[in-house]
């Protein structure tokens, strides 16, 4: 077994370790820390298929940004409410049957369709390719990209001002 | 590894995020599950990119990490906005347009 596909293994327990707590635990702070070990193990899956630069997006944007937002949120819902946020689930069986027919499903499509796509070398720097083609190829909606992140913010700025 | 390692590792982690949706009661629990299976989508995206050699894959990638971030910041927000007005976060209550 070479190291990378120790590496990918180990990866794959921590990414589905981690996102079985999220969806399990019932302190939805700790559920929040659990995403964020999701979230960075998935930039580690990233790293394993030469995305450096995504790997650096996935922690920057999602595990510092996302979970930062999240942590607010529930400092600021626990103190508007004044009690601990539990969180209970409902339907466990309805939801378990669900996701695990679309589990099976997708897995006997992965069965009869064998995607056996060689691994090509890496081809030259990955991160100045999805640069050169963020400016060039995908320019308009990189621009888009921008104007829709202002409108969120201030839309969130809007919606969670405080009251007059 | 080969492309359906990283495929399998997917589906089940958005079948995991699945399970959380369905099942959570308080929408920043569900928000949470939704994350998980964007996250899903994005390993598909980059392996599907990195096993074809066409790079397209991973600048969906960047869109879909930059959108999401734009998605929870909104969606928080209006999570704040309904605790103030409703002074709940479970999905069920939030039942104003049910005739």
């Amino acid at each position: 077994m070479s190291l990378e596909s120790v590496a990918f293994w180990a990866l794959a327990v921590v990414l589905l370790a981690s996102a079985l707590a999220v969806v399990l635990t019932r302190n939805l702070f700790h559920s929040v820390l659990y995403l964020a070990l999701a979230l960075t193990a998935t930039a580690g899956v990233f790293l394993s298929l030469d995305a450096e630069f995504l790997a650096a997006i996935q922690l920057l944007l999602y595990a510092g940004g996302v979970v930062t937002i999240v942590v607010f949120a529930i400092v600021v819902t626990e103190r508007l409410v004044g009690d601990r946020i539990t969180q209970t689930s409902r339907q466990i069986a309805a939801g378990l049957g669900i996701a695990g027919a679309l589990l099976v499903a997708i897995l006997a499509i992965f069965r009869r369709a064998p995607l056996t796509v060689p691994r090509p070398a890496v081809s030259g720097d990955l991160t100045r390719a999805i640069g050169q083609s963020l400016l060039t190829t995908y320019v308009l909606p990189f621009e888009l990209l921008g104007v829709l992140f202002l409108a969120a913010l201030v839309g969130a700025l809007y919606f969670a001002r405080p009251d007059e | 590894m080969t492309l359906q390692a990283y495929l399998t590792l997917a589906a089940m982690l958005f079948c995991i995020g699945l399970f959380g949706v369905l099942t959570r009661r308080n929408t920043i629990g569900i928000l949470l599950g939704i994350e998980l299976m964007l996250n899903a989508v994005n390993i598909n995206l980059v392996a599907f990119a990195r096993f074809l050699g066409d790079v397209s894959g991973m600048i969906f990638t960047v869109f879909t990490i930059c959108i999401t971030v734009a998605e929870v910041a909104l969606g928080l927000a209006l999570v704040i906005l309904i605790y103030r007005i409703r002074r709940t976060a479970v999905a069920d209550h939030l039942d104003l347009l049910r005739g």
